[in-house]
């Protein structure tokens, strides 16, 4: 730009360069504008950071570091600890991976190296779509549908078998209350399903059709391909599709909060009511009486986003890697 | 010839477990749409659309939600679509090497998964407790702060995909930059941009945990964008909760209609992207 | 930053009182689900009759409190009254609107309502978690004739702040050493077992969908969604059913003329047909609104309710404030003023 101003400069009359000196001028006017709003960006999630700080400081000058490790949570007393919200949101969330890491690279397996060529766009697109569905429609039919259910059926009968078992009875102790830390994971697997699965399946397209051929040519099986060649190959991206699943469920709100029971007690059953951050927040605070308490719920904020925001940058990092190979 | 077996073997079992896996994760996905499906469908009617919410035990619809979700949703799109588009424009022509480019990719990418509960809690502290009282401005502020980083996100990727062949046809031309970008550049990438644009909705749509202490909730219908404001998600959220069988209907009807648009707007968006990739 | 939310509030302030001259504005109001019901019919009835709505939101009294502090609403409802200190502090009036009676509500195979019959120290064994099965020899006890399955109990208490939960643990306190020391009484206390539901609508509904769920909510609740109640016995040792008339019988024994800011608590009072947990609503509204106009609007719809809203309220089994009660509240309404002046005064 400076450079075809300059040479304007030289060579032309008084009036062209007054009309180049106006593009430059709007040329700069434009330029500023995207900048400012690329700008407005970086402003908005540092004020995120800056809100939730300030709203934050009453609770964790009053507790202290202590407010991340202490169950307690008593708004009649104003003693507040991040425990049991804390607790509950990474074991729903566990839940939710180890249900759903496998299921949805088993889609993505069907999908790639199984299933009939004709079906396989309709399929995929279907997965994209319900990708889509906002959460609460999840809550909903959990608390309409799979609660009752396993109430009904599925947890007595954990209760009477694996409850029974020395040590790993405990996860499964308790009265069957149909909601719980487990109810909450099942519909967390089942939101993120067509999330991991979508990417999963573009991740593992990615690998070169050369590789594969070869590797089916040297009379590998199909497993022996996924196994050996697509899973390695596509390591980091599947990596970052599942962190980018993980961040989801673990800031998820509205599926949560219809299943998970609200209660801040810290069991170590699975099938006890729990709850997590975002629910604890969606539950209380309109109703939360007095300064401490509510800054105790921006606390909670503050945990969750320092939480997911490692775990995006984890996953954008490793996704970025497995764009660049 | 035995490993052989046993390899054959292996494979049938792990291919066999793929082919479970799918049809559970499928029949999971398909029965919840099957439940929204057939609730949905029993509690939809013309009254649904033509009354507001009732209390509890009488009859009644959901316009006034209905009317709130699409002014929130308005407003939310009408100011994040240009802010989007601009900073993506930035982020995909301006900022090679630009420290704030990287930066400004990196935090948008963030937001774009950042809890959506998170951003009501930012909207409540910066417009609620400053201006006294829960607002669908409010609400229409955090749905805009959820709409942008998609718009900017898919702005970038398209901008991305049109050749460069263009912007050097546009500059030998003696168009001026921000010429070439607003005449040719977003011309050859409107489809796509607009795909973002309508994703934006479909995302913004069902967002129900930032309206919850923002716009808050009312069960009157209500224009004054000053007030709290009816919104289809928390109305949706009340009523489920709720012990009233005719309120539990109402919320499944909603339920089915904020999907059907979901759905709907998301299948509008591919074909528009499907449109623009042919050409 | 104060200066800034002043400006704010003027500003808005400035804004509601332009438009309020244009349009009739709805009296915003949030609290107390206890009072929802009734709040509700008589919301869609004032509708109907002089064209200005009630927005009133059921969050709960805590949420109640904290809206009208924040002034974030026009009034506030709890079931939990303020102290004199409380109400001073913020600058609020308060008055009851209606009485009525808390019960516990059931979900277990083959119990109808009214079949069960609880007392306090049961009730709050259950709640400690230490009655854990429905065919507990405790409960048995109480119910020689009812067949009782062993299903576990699965309690269901609230998780927003609530007046209703102040009530109910206040009765607790009265009838229970344990409770009394180990979780004492207040609108959200540290529950030692159970699901944590939104509102009273969100006990209910969770009864409604959880076999083997016990939990407390408002009489209407339970009659609108035909869950089934427990029966309860009094401090009288009488067994009595949960209605109009046992409300009304504990709502007698309030002294409301005595009692300083209307602060008086009806859980566990003598009188053989007296429901042992009865609750009453109270109305917050700060004695200088900031929108006088807005105040007005409500206190004329609160005096609407107390003459022309007893039917409703009674086919919902609230209890209406008595009239020279109702003369007493009117009076005190003469301390809500703007510029001096009583924003509205009630024609007798």
């Amino acid at each position: 730009m400076a450079l075809s101003a300059g040479m304007l400069d030289d060579r032309t009359s008084g009036a062209a360069r007054r009309s180049a000196q106006r593009v430059v001028v709007q040329d700069r006017l434009f330029y500023l504008l995207t900048l400012g709003s690329a700008a407005l960006v970086v402003v908005l999630l540092l004020g995120v950071l800056v809100s939730l700080l300030i709203g934050a400081w009453p609770a964790l000058s009053t507790f202290g570091p202590a407010f991340v490790w202490t169950q307690r949570w008593s708004p009649v007393k104003e003693i507040f600890g991040a425990l049991a919200p804390i607790y509950g949101t990474l074991v729903t969330s566990l839940i939710a991976m180890i249900i759903g890491i496998p299921v949805s690279f088993g889609i993505a397996i069907f999908l790639t190296e199984i299933c009939p060529q004709r079906l396989r766009r309709p399929i995929g697109t279907a997965i994209e779509l319900l990708a889509g569905i906002p959460s609460i429609i999840y809550g909903l039919w959990g608390f309409f549908f799979l609660a009752p259910f396993l109430q009904s059926t599925v947890q007595p009968a954990l209760i009477g078998s694996l409850g029974q078992l020395p040590l790993i009875g405990v996860l499964f102790g308790g009265a069957p209350y149909g909601i719980g830390l487990l109810t909450a994971g099942i519909i967390l697997a089942i939101m993120v399903l067509p999330f991991i699965t979508s990417i999963t399946r573009d991740v593992f397209l990615t690998v070169p059709t050369l590789l594969r051929e070869s590797a089916y040519g040297m009379g590998m099986t199909t497993w022996e391909v996924c196994w050996s060649i697509i899973i390695p190959y596509t390591r980091v991206g599947l990596v970052g599709g599942v962190m980018l699943g993980l961040g989801r469920a673990l800031g998820e709100t509205m599926a949560v909060t219809f299943v998970i029971g609200n209660s801040h007690n810290i069991s170590p059953s699975l099938l006890a009511p729990a709850t997590t951050i975002s629910a604890a927040i969606a539950n209380e605070f309109n109703e939360a009486t007095g300064a401490l308490y509510t800054s105790s719920l921006i606390a909670l904020g503050l945990i969750l986003f320092v939480i997911t925001f490692a775990v995006l940058a984890l996953a954008k990092w490793l996704l970025v890697r497995a764009e660049v190979k | 010839m035995s490993s052989y077996a046993a390899r054959r073997t292996r494979n049938s079992v792990a291919m066999l477990l793929a082919i479970v896996a799918a049809v559970i994760g499928l029949v999971f996905l398909f029965l919840i749409l099957a439940t929204l499906l057939v609730k949905g469908f029993t509690a939809i009617s013309p009254q649904m659309f033509l009354e507001n919410t009732p209390p509890p035990g009488e009859d009644g619809g959901l316009l006034n939600a209905i009317v709130g979700s699409l002014a929130m949703t308005v407003i939310a799109i009408v100011v994040a679509t240009p802010v989007g588009i601009l900073a993506g424009t930035f982020l995909s022509e301006y900022s090679r090497g630009h420290w704030l480019g990287e930066a400004a990719k990196f935090v948008n990418d963030i937001l774009l998964s950042a809890p959506s509960i998170i951003i009501g809690l930012f909207v409540y502290t910066v417009v609620v407790v400053p201006v006294g009282h829960f607002s669908a401005w409010a609400g229409a502020a955090s749905l805009g702060l959820i709409a942008l980083p998609v718009i900017n996100r898919t702005t970038q990727d398209m901008l991305g995909l049109v050749p460069n062949a263009l912007r050097e046809a546009a500059a030998a031309l003696g168009a001026p930059r921000w010429k070439s970008m607003v005449s040719v550049i977003y011309r050859a990438a409107m489809s796509g941009i607009l795909t973002g644009v309508l994703l934006a909705i479909a995302r913004v749509t069902g967002e129900t945990a930032p309206l919850l202490f923002t716009a808050l909730n009312n069960q009157f219908f209500s224009t004054d964008l000053g007030a709290p404001m009816a919104n289809l998600p928390v109305v949706i959220f009340q009523f489920a909760t709720s012990p009233y069988d005719d309120w539990q209907k109402l919320a499944w009807g909603g339920a089915l209609l904020i999907t059907v648009a979901i759905l709907a707007l998301n299948i509008v968006a591919r074909w528009v992207a499907g449109r623009g990739n042919q050409r | 930053m104060k200066h800034a939310i002043l400006g704010g509030l003027a500003a808005v302030a400035i804004a509601a009182t332009l438009t309020g001259t244009a349009l009739a504005a709805d009296i915003s109001g949030a609290g107390s689900t206890f009072i929802y019901p009734v709040f509700a019919k008589w919301a869609d009835t004032y509708k109907t009759a002089t064209g200005i709505g009630l927005n009133y939101q059921s969050i709960g009294s805590g949420g109640g409190i904290k809206q009208v502090e924040a002034k974030t609403v026009t009034f506030g409802a709890t079931d939990k009254p303020l102290s004199d200190d409380e109400l001073a502090k913020n600058g609020l009036v308060q008055f009851p609107m209606v009485m009525g009676g808390i019960v516990p509500i059931v979900n277990i195979d083959g119990v109808k309502p009214g079949d069960l019959v609880l007392d306090g120290k049961t009730l709050a064994d259950l709640f400690l978690g230490k009655i854990t099965s429905w065919d507990d020899p405790a409960i048995k006890a109480l119910n020689p004739s009812l067949t009782l399955p062993a299903t576990p109990v699965a309690i269901a208490h609230r998780s927003d702040g609530s007046g209703t939960t102040f009530n109910f643990t206040d009765y607790l306190s009265k009838e229970s050493d344990d409770w009394k020391n180990d979780i004492g009484s207040d609108t959200a206390v540290e529950w030692p077992v159970g699901i944590g539901a939104k509102g009273s609508e969100g006990i209910a509904n969770t009864v409604k969908q959880t076999v083997g769920a016990i939990g407390y909510v408002e009489y209407a609740y339970a009659k609108q969604n035909s869950l089934s109640y427990a029966r309860m016995i009094n401090a009288a040792g009488k067994t009595v059913e949960p209605n109009l008339d046992t409300f009304a019988a504990a709502g007698a024994n309030a002294d409301w003329a005595g009692a300083k800011n209307f602060n008086v608590i009806i859980t566990n009072q003598p009188g053989d047909n007296t429901w042992p947990i009865a609750a009453s609503t109270w109305v917050l509204i700060h004695a200088q609104p900031d929108k006088a106009a807005a105040a007005a609007e409500a206190l004329k719809f609160f005096d609407w309710a107390y003459k022309s809203g007893k039917d409703q309220a009674k086919a919902l089994d609230y209890v209406s404030i008595p009239d020279n009660v109702v003369a007493l509240i009117e009076k005190t309404w003469s301390g809500i003023a703007a510029d001096g002046k009583p924003v509205f005064t009630p024609a007798n």
